[in-house]
């Protein structure tokens, strides 16, 4: 403060001292530093050879064969009714002997899946129907995930592992329970009101319940 | 856990494991240890996910549970850390080292453990023994016997190693003896063991296991699908359930550092020299811990007896040798007694303080020209210097010296120091000394190669994403050319089909592949110098 008003670049201390002149200051700054400032020396080029080429090769062939895995957890995805015509070139296959079936020994328990005895908080919150509702949709999922691997049908090659099945019936029973009621159906329309036979909706059990909870 | 291991960590998981686990593995970086609720409310995805989705990281050992904090009776914590999935970056060096050393067989053994987290040996020998057989001719196979005995001289070397078992968390192992020590119970919220701790850890179990590997028939997939089916269906019981295997990256990197010291004697000395150097890292591979500064002394005479039978070197020329090494600037070898005809150690901190300082030193003359790089140097050594020293030092012209210094004291590679020569620190009165410090240093360049890599993939993951449609289009050429072929198509048809693609498309995708190998080669070697400097920033921490 000692320096406002009388110079613009005043300094409170000696400026000799660091050997800086007061003629040699750098520019002052009129804004944020470009975000790709150019360089004055361009970066050595890699290092190119059969060792490099062969770890690139092993990379590569590792980050496919990871996506391929059961390990890679796909994010739901919007299943559209009907499968373009790209997909069906484009389903690379899962690798199908891995329906990986992990050692309970080493993981915590809370971590199985479609366990009878759920957290005592949310199970208190859970009707008793929904419980027996988990293993009759075990059983569906079993079932389901044995017929797929005699039919193997492309379009679902998502569902390879044995939880996978289960995860359909288990993301729209979910649904049910934490979101609010009616947000699963576009319209407003009670789903069995149009009875169009077999073809329209595959579990009728969801309906059941959808009716009996209103 | 800085924000940029953060997002490495992130970037990481999603390229190998998907968003979901993304999400998760991101949360608990973030966030430390927690328990399941917790997780599930932050990220928002659905319990199933969750569950799974800790049980992939748990599996690859990027997740570490035990109980709660607040006594046995609380959920269970689960705790990530950024190392672990750093690694994934290593582990094209790590499978080729593995290739270099024990040839295919143990090539595949790695890499299957690598992408599964952790097998039995029962289960990564028959995958291995099949993947072998595939790519070998028609009628002959790979015996499993083969494959199990690369997996035990792995596991003799350490490469290696057992998962521990649940400690208290859990049931413990039942099917075969667990080690007897099992450290901490559950009530003493210990560390988690280190696998070390077991003294089983190294033992290969006995293992009834006879067969040769299985071709996989391509021919019929229905068929195959029935005969995996059998293969679940029946488990064969090969009397070592419960005992898993996972890879020992400390060990590889033991390696690695023995490595990187070979070939930098090589570098500056000669070819003898670090053969010398390598017979005494050899010698004392097993007899040396993980953590120590130098090797144990080993006398001339063992030295002289253990060199490889090629080199024929006379007696004094391996002494002097020797003095040569001790003597070097770099400090690579020291001299511990005279007894033996003189007992030698390899200074192992030290060389990877050296290797460290080197790195540093090649980064500040690649960005700021060779003279900046000698006033670095020259502050290195000389610890710390004044303003009038440097130019002199140096011999480098005032005004360009100090515009140097100005530009590395804006980067941060050059400190000031303030030495008063009164109590009230007056400006005109005090020494402002230049300085370097090593340590916060390099870790200011390891985070900054952090930040690489990151850019890295984000930029290939764009690239990608930018010609998703291209690409998308040549793989469905691709396939259905392999197709045509597979039902065996006149050459004319081929050809069409290949037209689909037009030239400049060809072009666009020519150059795609070009700039996506370019960056993968840059993140691999990248790793490298992220692996010299994290080597220093542990030792250093740790001495």
């Amino acid at each position: 403060m000692a320096g406002k008003g009388r110079g613009v670049a005043a300094f409170t201390f000696n400026i000799e001292a660091l050997g800086i002149g007061r003629g040699s200051m750098p520019e002052a700054r009129v804004g944020p530093s470009p975000l790709f400032p150019s360089t004055d020396f361009k970066p050595v080029p890699l290092k190119a050879g059969e060792d490099e080429d062969y770890m690139l090769a092993l990379k590569q062939e590792m980050r496919g064969t990871m996506q391929q895995l059961p390990h890679n957890i796909k994010p739901q995805s919007n299943k559209s009714e009907v499968e373009r015509y790209t997909e069906r070139y484009l389903k690379k296959s899962q690798i199908e002997d891995e329906d990986w079936t992990p050692d309970w020994n080493l993981f915590p328990k809370e971590l199985m899946p479609q366990t009878k005895k759920p957290r005592a908080k949310a199970g208190t919150k859970k009707k008793p129907v929904k419980i027996s509702r988990k293993e009759t949709e075990a059983m569906l999922s079993k079932l389901d995930a044995l017929a797929k691997n005699d039919d193997r049908n492309p379009e679902k090659s998502d569902d390879e592992t044995e939880k996978k099945p289960g995860n359909e019936e288990e993301e729209e029973v979910e649904a049910e329970e934490y979101d609010e009621e009616d947000i699963e159906e576009e319209n407003d329309y009670i789903d069995s009101y149009f009875d169009n036979g077999e073809d329209f909706a595959a579990d009728s059990d969801d309906n059941m319940d959808g009716e009996a909870t209103y | 856990m800085t924000a940029q291991e953060v997002r490495l960590c992130g970037l990481l998981l999603r390229e190998h494991f998907g968003e979901v686990v993304e999400k998760v593995g991101t949360q608990l970086l973030r966030s430390g240890a927690q328990n399941l609720r917790t997780i599930i409310h932050e990220t928002g995805l659905s319990v199933d996910l969750v569950k799974k989705s800790l049980m992939v990281l748990v599996q690859h050992g990027a997740c570490l549970f035990s109980s709660g904090r607040k006594g046995p009776g609380s959920p269970t914590e689960y705790r990530s850390g950024c190392d672990r999935i750093l690694r994934i970056l290593r582990y094209p060096r790590y499978i080729y080292t593995a290739k270099t050393l024990y040839g295919d067989t143990g090539e595949l053994i790695i890499e299957e453990l690598l992408q599964r987290g952790h097998m039995t040996m029962s289960g990564t020998v028959k995958t291995v023994a099949d993947r072998l057989t595939q790519n070998m001719e028609e009628g002959r196979s790979m015996d499993y016997s083969e494959v199990s005995s690369a997996f035990s001289k792995l596991v003799e070397t350490h490469f290696l190693q057992r998962c521990p078992p649940l400690a208290g968390a859990g049931t413990a192992d039942s099917t075969n003896p667990a080690p007897g020590a099992t450290p901490a119970t559950p009530s003493t919220p210990a560390a988690p063991p280190t696998p070390e701790s077991f003294p089983d850890c190294y033992k290969v179990p006995h293992m009834t296991l006879v067969g040769r590997g299985k071709r996989q028939l391509t021919a019929e997939d229905g068929e195959d699908q029935r005969n995996a089916k059998r293969q679940k269906m029946d488990p064969e019981a090969h009397g070592d359930e419960g005992i898993y295997w996972q890879v020992n990256f400390e060990r590889f990197h033991l390696h690695f550092r023995d490595q990187a010291i070979i070939s930098a004697v090589a570098n500056k000395l000669d070819q003898t020299s670090s053969e010398i150097v390598r017979t005494m890292l050899r010698m004392s591979e097993v007899t040396t811990s993980p953590a120590a500064t130098c090797t144990k002394p080993l006398s001339a005479n063992e030295i002289f007896r253990s060199l490889p039978a090629s080199y024929n070197i006379p007696r004094p020329i391996l002494d002097q040798y020797l003095t040569l090494l001790v003597d070097d600037p770099m400090e690579f070898v020291g001299k511990a007694g005279e007894s033996g005809g003189g007992m030698y150690v390899v200074n192992l901190h030290r060389a990877l303080a050296n290797l460290a300082r080197a790195t540093l030193e090649s980064v500040v003359q690649e960005r700021f020209g060779s003279r900046s790089a000698r006033i670095f140097r020259l502050l290195l050594r000389k610890r710390h210097l004044e303003q009038k020293q440097v130019e002199d030092f140096a011999m480098i012209p005032a005004k360009e010296a100090k515009d140097m210094l100005y530009t590395l004291l804006s980067q941060n590679l050059v400190q000031l120091q303030e030495i008063p020569k009164t109590p009230d620190y007056a400006p005109s009165r005090t020494f402002y000394l230049y300085t370097v410090n090593q340590l916060p240093t390099a870790r200011m360049l390891l985070q900054n190669c952090y930040k690489t890599v990151a850019n890295l993939i984000e930029r290939r993951l764009f690239e990608s994403k930018e010609s998703k449609r291209l690409l998308e289009k040549s793989q469905r050429i691709e396939a259905i050319l392999a197709s045509l072929q597979a039902s065996g198509a006149e050459p004319e048809q081929l050809t069409e089909v290949e037209e689909m693609i037009t030239a400049p498309e060809k072009q666009q995708l020519d150059g795609l592949r070009l700039h996506i190998n370019k960056l993968d080669s840059a993140e691999n070697q990248v790793d490298e110098t992220i692996f010299r400097l994290e080597s220093d920033v542990n030792s250093t921490a740790t001495s």
